[in-house]
Parts: structure tokens; sequence; C-alpha cells
């Protein structure tokens, strides 16, 4: 195995182990991108009987913005809650120290992201199927660009997240759970940007997800792939995802600097 | 001879209006010897330590480790070092062997399965291999720590009190096994230890440091000689409280 990936899996070894000896952590990871989807299935369930019209809301449209939206989520969250188990098991101090690179540890951290938004969101994927005959699949291929365009939006605000931890020490630790929910409303996960008031569209505009869950919208409803709105996602991320890398290396030098390195956490 | 590890002028001042934490210390360890960093809370041992680690960026000066500048190189002597310190732990939700396989996948240990055997065989870990490091004794929990730091024969060994808070009985034992390592390797190790029996039996050199900067330093004999003390604790002691004057007249 090439050096690098060694180190790679070094550190995804590390954070699988973890896993391995705590059952709860696994159970956990699932939990709530499950409680999420049964409670906004059964919202689209009583919607859905008010208004007698499957064809906007039985579409599916709350559910699969709510499996789409917990993808971000839980790719944000693991991303940057394995950067904090390190921070709380006081290994950081080691992994610093050692060969593995920055980027290095951001590639580990991202598979971990990968592999615990997987384990939370696909048994809600399968329970939206089975409880409300809801399949995400119906999205079409495009669903795969869907889902990874999300996914690399939570990393790149995860990187932002990472930085502040550097930056301001544990106080910054509530923004690993919190970020995303304040992004929510720009993102338009369960209605159209045109519903913002005029002057809050250009702000949802920015945001990759807002573009992925416009997309989402036309795929489900009206069966068509808008392509400029996938393609905006993508052009989106790669800004966003270089833009908070920039601040991550930065946010590690003066970290280095200011040795915030050697008691972070405390 | 090809110095293991060479310090130039070394300083950390981390705020222009605070005296610097380190200030201008320059050293060298040549391989198969062993340094002491002796010194105070607060003399600057750590903030040394960090800075030779690449942990903590100096102000100025100049580290060059296994032949790499720690400026613009590091990674590749982070390869061939390692580093202990009771104040950072390994994972404690792990097993010792899971920590090994993590840090011997970090440092790229060929036969990784076999060197771990090697190191649970030369520091009695196998009884506790499996089990998780956090329910390990403190002196336990250092056998595994010194096993992480050996675990790819490393040629520079940066010590950071590495029996502190343990039995005689054990922390005699660890610096037999740094012994043991160092004469049969070559590795270069820098010490700082508060436990002045240590340093007087694993240090050809020591290096007192107080606020920051070299105060005096020679082998423990010179320096007990030159204080007209019996060891080295009455040295440390009169550096510390600023008797040496009254200890030379």
């Amino acid at each position: 195995m090439n050096a690098s990936l060694r180190r790679v899996w070094g550190l995804v070894y590390r954070h699988l182990a973890l896993f391995r000896r705590s059952p709860p952590r696994v159970i956990e990871l699932a939990y709530w991108p499950t409680l999420q989807m049964v409670v906004w299935g059964f919202v689209t369930a009583y919607l859905a009987g008010l208004q007698n019209d499957l064809a906007s809301v039985a579409a599916g449209v709350l559910i699969g913005g709510v499996l789409l939206w917990e993808a971000t989520l839980r790719a944000q969250m693991g991303f940057s809650i394995s950067f904090l188990e390190e921070i709380w098991s006081r290994n950081l101090g080691h992994l610093f120290v050692s060969p593995l690179r920055p980027a290095e540890m951001v590639a580990a951290l991202m598979v971990m992201s990968l592999l615990r938004t997987l384990v939370g969101v696909v048994p809600a994927m399968v329970l939206a199927f089975l409880l409300y005959a809801f399949n995400i699949l119906a999205v079409g291929p495009a669903l795969v660009a869907f889902f990874a365009a999300l996914i690399v939006m939570g990393w790149a605000v995860a990187l932002g997240v990472t930085s502040l931890i550097m930056r301001y020490g544990a106080g910054a630790e509530a923004l690993a759970w919190s970020v995303l929910f304040g992004i929510a409303p720009f993102a338009c996960v369960f209605y159209p940007v045109s519903v913002l008031p005029l002057w809050l569209q250009p702000v949802a505009l920015v945001l990759p997800a807002a573009h992925v869950f416009e997309g989402m919208r036309a795929a489900l409803t009206d069966g068509v792939l808008l392509w400029g709105h996938l393609a905006a996602a993508w052009a989106l991320n790669i800004a966003w995802i270089i833009g908070m890398a920039a601040l991550f290396m930065g946010q590690l030098r003066v970290a280095r600097v200011r040795g915030a390195l050697i008691n972070i956490g405390e | 001879m090809t110095h293991a590890l060479i310090v130039e002028n070394l300083t950390k001042r981390y705020a222009p209006d605070r005296p610097p934490a380190v200030d201008g210390l320059s050293f060298r360890i040549a391989p198969g010897t062993t340094l002491g960093l002796l010194g105070g809370n607060g003399a600057g041992k750590t903030t040394t330590i960090a800075m030779l680690l690449g942990l903590l960026l100096p102000t100025s000066g100049r580290v060059v480790a296994l032949g790499h500048d720690m400026a613009t190189d590091r990674f590749a002597a982070l390869a061939r070092m390692n580093f202990s310190s009771p104040y950072i732990s390994l994972p404690h939700k792990l097993s010792v062997r899971e920590n090994l396989t993590v840090y011997g996948h970090l440092y790229g240990v060929p036969d990784l399965p076999a060197r771990i055997a090697q190191l649970a065989g030369e520091l009695q870990l196998a009884e506790f291999l499996d089990r998780p490091s956090g329910d390990l004794s403190a002196g336990q929990k250092t056998r595994v720590a010194l096993g992480k730091a050996l675990v790819n024969r490393p040629d520079l060994l940066l010590l950071d009190e590495p029996t502190a808070s343990l039995d005689p009985d054990t922390g005699d034992w660890v610096r037999s096994r740094l012994e043991a390592y160092r004469d049969a390797t070559g590795c270069a190790i820098l010490l700082a230890s508060h436990n002045m029996a240590e340093v007087e039996r694993l240090c050809g050199d020591v290096l007192m440091l107080k606020q920051g900067r070299v105060v005096d330093q020679g082998s423990p004999a010179e320096l007990i000689a030159r204080y007209g003390r019996e060891d080295l604790e009455q040295v440390f002691l009169d550096i510390a409280r600023g008797t040496r004057a009254e200890v030379a007249a």
C-alpha cells in the first residue's frame, strides 16, 4: 500500500476500532436520520390527507428533502465529530507529531464522514420505502450527484467548523452539532428559493444545497433534471471546499504559532 | 560527527509584550547519547519539545532533526522520530494492540504484526494487549506509551517526563528499557524530566533551563562538581533558587 494511503487507513482504522468497541455509537448514527424521516413521513401523510393532493406532497418532496438534508448533516457531523474525538481522547498531539500530513488527516476524516453518513442515511431510506412507499431512487441516476454534492458541502462546512475549533478550542465545539441548522433556512430544503424574500435569494443561491434541492424537487414532481442547478451546485462546492481548505490550513498554522495544538480542548 | 538533532538559537515569544518562553536555545545531540533538559515549571521544557516536534512554530531559530530542517521538511524527520509524554494520551477506548496498529500504520512500520509481537515481548505488554488502553494501570499505560514511542524504531526520541507518577520499580524498569534501546540502536534521546536520579543515570549531558534560557550545562558529574554539591537535585535547587553565587563563594 502506498505510504500516504497507509497513513489515511491508519486514522480510518482508529475510528473504525472505536465503533467496533462501542455499539451505542453505531446506533446513534442511524437514530436521528430515522427519527427525522419518521416524523416528516407522518407530516407528509397528514398534509396529503388535508389537501387530498398527492401530486405535490405525496410525491415525496418533504421526505426526499429530509433524506438529502440528513446526508449533508451527517457528512458535516461525521467529519467534525471524528476530529473532536481526537481532542476528547487527547490524541491530537500524537497525530500532529506523526508523519500524518494535514491533507491525509482531512482525507481520513472524509472517509469516516462518508461511512458515518451511509450508516445513518441508508436505514432511513429503506424505512421511508417500507413505511411510506417513498422510493428516493425514483429521482434517478442524478440522485448520486445530488447526494455527492450535499456530502461535499457538508465537508466544506466541517472544514470551517474544525478551523474554528482550532482557533477557539472547546468553546467552538457546539458548532459541530448546530452550524448546519442555522444554514438550513437558506438551503431551501422544503420550499423553493422563490419563497424567500428577494433580498435573501442571493444568499440561498450561493449555497450548493439550494441548487440541489431545486433540482430534487424538479426531478420528483416534474421528472426533469435541471442540469443548470446541478452544475451550479458543483461549481459552488468547488469554490467552498477550496476556501474552507485554505481556512483550515491557515488556522492550523495559526494554532502552531499560538501553541494551541498543545492544549487544545482544555 | 553528524548530529541527530541540531538546535540553533531557538526562540519562542508568544506575545511581543511578554518575555520569551524560550530564548536563544542552542544545543546538539549525537547519535547514541541522551541529553537532559532540566528546569522548573515554566522553564520552557515543554515549549522546546513542542518546537522540536513541529507542533509549535518558533519565533526564530532553526531545528535540524536527522538531517531535515523542521521548518521545511519536517515530515521526513517525523517518520524517524517519536515522542512520549504522560500528558498526551492514546485513545482510551482502543485496545493496546489497536493503538499500536494505528501508529504502526501512521509511521509506515513494515511487518507490523511482527513488530507489535516483538514490542509485546520486550515491554511485557502481552498480558493486556487486547484490553482497552483506558483500563490499564499507570505503569501499564507508561509501557504502552513506550511501545508507541518505539513502534517505528526511532533514531531520535523525545521524552517528556517518561516516568512521571510511576512507582520506583516501574520507573527503573522504564529507564532500563530506554538505555537498552539507545545502546542497541544508537538512538539519540532528549529527556525532559524532574527526576534528578533519572537524569543522572541516563544523560551524558544536561541543559539547565530557567525562564527559557540555558543557565548552565555539562555532564551531571561536571555540574555536581561545579556547584560543590552531592547530587543533581541540589544543583537544580541552587539554580532554581538563584543561590549559585553563595554556593560558589
